[in-house]
Formats: C-alpha cells, structure tokens, sequence
C-alpha cells in the first residue's frame, strides 16, 4: 500500500499534543476527510498523544497520506519508549487506567479509528497505529 | 499566565472557549471558575464551547468536574454550543458527559438557567413554610 510521509512531530509537552491535534487537523482537511471523519481522527490523535505524553514519558507521532485502489486516508503513527503496557487487553477497556484519567483512550481511539494496531513491550515502549479512510 | 475570561452576567458566570486548550489551561480555568463562584455568589454558570472543533477525555472530564463542583456550590453549569461534529465523536468516544447539562445556544441555555434558579427558590421558601 502506498504511503507517503507528510511529516512527524515530537511528543514532548502539553503544547505538543495541541501541536498534534492541529498536524493532523491540516492533514485531514488536506485529504479531503468530511468534518466528521476529521473530528474523529483528531480526537483519537490528542488522547494517544496525551498517553505517549503522560504514560510513554513523551514519544513521537509518524503521519502518513495512504492511497489505495483510489481512496485516500490517514495512517497516524504514535511511538514512546516509556515503560511499556503490561497487560494490552486490560489497558484497552473502558475505564481501565493507572493514571488518573478516565481510562477511555485507548479504547477510544480505537472506536474513532478505521483501523487500530497495538504494540507494547514491557521496558521497551508502546507504538499504536491508527488509520481512517476517506469514505 | 495564559487565561480563560470569565465574565459576570447578572448571577450567572459566562466562559466562552475560543482557544485550542492544552492540559494546564484547562485545569486553570476549573481553579478559576470555583473561585469566581464563590467571590461573586453566581447561581449559574454558562460555558460556550461553540469555539471547540474537538472535545477530547480530558476536557470532557474538565466539564464534568466544572458542573460537579458548581453544584456543590450551589450554582448550575450549562454547556452551550457544542458542534454536532463533536457530539458524534463525544458518544463515540464513550464519553455521554453525564450530569451536564447543555443547549444549543446561550439564549436557551440562559433560560435553562433561569428556570432552575427559579425553581430553586420556590423549592427553598416551600421549605420554609413547611419548616
């Protein structure tokens, strides 16, 4: 599947993740995505930026056009090399969280997304790849 | 420090969100509302977030705790002009904001909040005479 990297932005601060929300917002609009779609996507992004912020001790965000048999989307890439979820299944339940937020992001983004991939490993991070399509 | 206004219309408190709001904004514009209800005795509390093209956990739970907090101290929270967009990605989400309530505009909501004042003072002066 083709893909083509529109940029990636750090995931340092709490601005960052405002900074994320407006990258992603542009790329939305860009490809075309109705208001809907790109209010979903965009707050997908901000709850996994927030994680990789909060939980992951900061990461970074891959952000990539996708073009296949002629539909366009958006692939979102969220990487941090923080401690790691131990226990992926139990993360992604509603109201499941071991900070203090309402434990609904994982879950969330999953919901606001096309397609949603996982990947964590104790001690060594946790990468979440998001996708949306133009329908 | 960057800031939300807070403006006082009559006994209620006006908040119109016109910023893309990072994590710490959204904490001190919670401490400065509960201020502001008390300082200035507000029985209502309208918060427009027409401005608003996401509402994400973190600030839905914000608005929770804003409209937890007013009723305590005794004041309503309306939130207004929220975009359909936002609603839809809000249920989605899983967030239904419970014990918020809201309307379509701030005359609606202005007239939410009147009735509710009014229908608490009935309720305080009926307790009155029965007491």
């Amino acid at each position: 599947m083709p893909a083509t990297k529109r940029g990636s932005l750090s995931i340092r601060s709490q601005d960052d993740v405002v900074g994320v929300r407006q990258a992603v917002r542009r790329a939305a609009v860009d490809i075309g995505l109705n208001l809907i779609d790109q209010t979903k996507i965009v707050t997908a992004a901000s709850e996994l930026a927030r994680n990789a912020f909060v939980y992951g001790r900061g990461g970074e965000v891959l952000i990539e056009d996708l073009q296949e048999s002629g539909r366009r989307g958006l692939r979102l890439s969220f990487e941090d090399h923080g401690p790691g979820i131990p226990d992926i299944q139990k993360a992604m339940t509603d109201g499941y969280t071991s900070g203090t937020g309402l434990g609904l992001g994982l879950g969330g983004a999953k919901r606001l997304s096309d397609e949603f991939q996982i990947f964590s490993e104790e001690g060594a991070g946790t990468r979440v790849v998001i996708t949306r399509w133009k329908s | 420090m960057e800031r939300i206004p807070i403006l006082k219309l009559g006994p209620f408190l006006l908040v119109s969100i016109q910023v893309d709001m990072h994590d710490r904004l959204v904490l001190t514009l919670q401490d400065d509302l509960t201020e502001r209800i008390v300082q200035t005795r507000a029985r209502g509390v309208l918060i427009d977030i027409s401005g608003l093209d996401m509402v994400d956990s973190f600030i839905g739970r914000m608005l929770g705790n804003i409209a937890g907090m007013a009723r305590i101290l005794d004041a309503e929270t309306v939130v207004i002009g929220m975009q359909p967009s936002v609603a839809i990605t809000l249920v989605e989400l899983g967030l239904s904001l419970p014990g918020i309530r809201t309307a379509l505009n701030i005359d609606r909501g202005m007239d939410l909040l009147r009735a509710s004042l009014e229908e608490r003072t009935e309720d305080f002066s009926a307790g009155n005479q029965a007491g």
